[in-house]
């Protein structure tokens, strides 16, 4: 049975998740069972057509294609009618979302439109005894839940990140079919803005590299540190609750159980204590650098190279270090 | 004006999880119980919307077991005038068994606003608000950090990947509150006093058939215990090298 993947564009551009969801659907299409052995196909909505042949390269057959021209901003109506008409159409055993803001967004509509269940920002999916299982953090992270599904099609929302696209997938371009759909009359719902609030910075979901800042800055204008360090990284900010509440840093910067869950191949944490409910959203990180004066501070339990001491010397020097690096390549 | 909010009891955040002996679900014992704190946001802002319009009424819903009175008594404390419980014994109901119940439940009330949290911090899942709207046939907004009520639409903000969007909603609708809608209020003594007065309704919650089957809870791998690899600034080069050439991350 074929395996249906949600392909997420915004402003015209494929999102480099929907390559990552693509990459696991190549991956579960190839495993023996019901749910895998079928073509991967793509749906995607999108006012016009953003480079879909393209995915070919990264795994996909066919890519259904919905336009409308509400459709240049998210809108979750029209898009679950069109992923609803790419269902039944294609009949697979399982759909797959990238767990982003829009997929968070869509694909529990989309579940409950189709009445079957949905496991949500999963970490890991197998075909074990010709079934679907999926893997996913509960607790922010405390524990894994592993769930089957009772009904098809399975849907599954990935978290970013975690999943990696994969290359020369097809060996051609994908071919791109229109779709047809029954496109919502009047909208209740609809997109007048969207504010950039990191303008040209990669989001903290997405980065490849974090530092983030916490209580132990002492204010807003110490950030200027992190920032630096930040930027000879190429990395993203990133703050604790602390940080947040004392309103040094907007909420969007904020990591953990109540802000965002990050999985970058870097994290470092500046002067943050390692509360467990900030280690809830980043002790998947692939790499955790921790800078505290006090050696007893939790966060070195956590971190795989921790350096002790006052974070105006050592945050300074690390960013030369960086710079210095840097320069010699 | 009759506004809901669905709120969920879960394990307070420092909770340390067990395993219980089914392998699959959360070791009760031991466990402090808190309503979810994005559902907090949410009745906040459901209690600030009523007293703005100085009239309406906010009922609080939610779906669990018996242990579920405190919680409820805590949001009739904080000001909710209200409560339905909607009473399961099952452990575990998943998130589109919770959807079915609670829009069976709200659909008599006839809300102008159904409030939900943006995800119940146990099982993470962000799916019941968005589930219930669209069985409810009703516009959703989740992960809203402001609003703005303007007559019958309201225009809300959520967080996207590097901005945020706008976005006008018609009312009635079923909005999922972020953290940074607001700063909740703790219930005052007299609202303690007051919510022992004020009804709560039970009724069998309507789930339905399971559409997930849990098949096991564990804890995740431990982290390798790391290295402190020495003192202030005289240990940065060591860090670079070992970032460089063990962990290659940089
Ligand atoms: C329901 C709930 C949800 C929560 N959600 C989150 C969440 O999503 N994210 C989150 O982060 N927290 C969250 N918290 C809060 C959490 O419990 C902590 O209070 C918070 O993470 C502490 O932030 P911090 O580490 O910056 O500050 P602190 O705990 O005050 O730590 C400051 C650290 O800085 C160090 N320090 C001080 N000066 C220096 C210096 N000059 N150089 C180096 N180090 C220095 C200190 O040794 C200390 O370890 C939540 C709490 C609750 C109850
Ligand atoms: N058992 C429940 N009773 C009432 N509301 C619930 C329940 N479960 C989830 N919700 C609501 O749905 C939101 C999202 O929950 P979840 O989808 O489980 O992450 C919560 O913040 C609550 O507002």
């Amino acid at each position: 049975m074929p395996i249906l993947v949600f392909i997420e564009q915004r402003e015209g551009a494929v999102r480099a998740v929907s390559r990552e969801t693509l990459g696991e659907a190549t991956r579960l299409a190839a495993a023996p069972g019901e749910a895998g052995s079928g073509p991967v196909v793509g749906v995607c909505c999108a006012a016009s057509d953003p480079g879909l042949a393209a995915l070919g390269e990264t795994g996909a057959a066919e890519v259904l294609l919905a336009t409308h021209a509400s459709f240049a901003h998210y809108e979750p109506t029209g898009y679950t009618r069109a992923i609803v008409a790419a269902v039944e159409q294609v009949k697979p055993a399982a759909l797959l979302f990238p767990a982003s803001a829009m997929g968070r967004d869509l694909a529990p509509r989309v579940a409950a439109r189709l009445g079957v269940g949905l496991a949500a920002d999963c970490t890991a999916l197998a075909v074990e005894g010709g079934r679907l299982i999926a893997t996913r953090p509960v607790f922010a992270g405390k524990a894994q839940q592993r769930v089957a599904f009772t009904g098809t099609p399975a849907v599954a929302s990935l978290r970013p990140k975690v999943f990696a696209p994969v290359s020369g997938g097809n060996g051609g371009p994908a071919k791109v079919t229109p779709l047809a759909f029954a496109a919502p009359e009047a909208l209740k719902a609809r997109v007048r803005e969207v504010k950039a609030t990191t303008a040209g910075k990669v989001d903290l979901t997405e980065a490849e590299i974090i530092v983030s800042g916490g209580r132990g800055l002492q204010g807003p204008e110490h950030f200027d540190i992190v920032e630096s360090l930040a930027a000879a990284l190429g990395a993203t900010v990133g703050a604790s609750r602390a940080v947040v509440d004392a309103g040094w840093r907007p909420h969007g910067d904020q990591v953990g159980q109540t802000g965002k869950t990050v999985s970058p191949k870097l994290y470092v944490a500046v002067a943050i204590s390692g509360a467990i409910q900030h280690l809830a959203g980043m002790s998947s990180s692939r790499c955790i650098v921790a800078i505290n004066k006090d050696a007893d501070a939790p966060i070195f339990r956590v971190a795989d190279y921790g350096i002790v001491g006052d974070a105006f010397e050592v945050v300074p020097a690390l960013t030369e270090a960086v710079r210095a690096l840097n320069a010699q390549r | 004006m009759l506004q809901v909010v669905c709120i969920k009891q879960v394990a307070d955040t420092e909770t340390r999880v067990r395993v219980a002996a089914d392998g699959k679900t959360l070791d009760p014992s031991g466990v402090t119980w808190i309503m979810n704190p994005y559902d907090e946001f949410a009745l906040e802002q459901a209690l600030r919307i009523r007293e703005a319009a100085g009239a309406g009424e906010v009922v609080v819903v939610s779906l669990g077991g018996a242990g579920l009175q405190t919680t409820l008594r805590n949001a009739l404390a904080m000001g909710a005038d209200r409560a339905i419980h909607l009473k399961t014994d099952a452990v575990q109901p998943d998130p589109l068994q919770v959807a079915r119940a609670l829009a069976a439940a709200i659909r008599p009330l006839d809300p102008h606003i159904v409030w939900c949290g943006k995800q119940a911090v146990d099982d993470d899942a962000a799916q019941v608000g968005p589930m219930t709207a669209e069985m409810l046939d009703l516009p959703c907004v989740t992960v809203v950090a402001a609003i703005e009520l303007q007559g019958g639409t309201a225009v809300v903000e959520r967080e996207i990947e590097g901005g945020r969007e706008v976005v006008e909603v018609t009312l009635p609708a079923l909005l999922a509150a972020d953290k940074g809608l607001n700063e909740p209020r703790y219930a005052s003594l007299k609202g303690i006093m007051a919510a022992k007065k004020k009804p709560i309704a039970e009724a069998a919650a309507e789930l339905g058939a399971p559409a997930l089957e849990p098949v096991s809870l564990a804890l995740p791998a431990a982290r390798a215990p790391g290295r402190v690899v020495g003192q202030g600034a005289a240990a940065v080069p060591e860090l670079v090298r070992l970032l460089r050439h063990e962990a290659k991350v940089i």
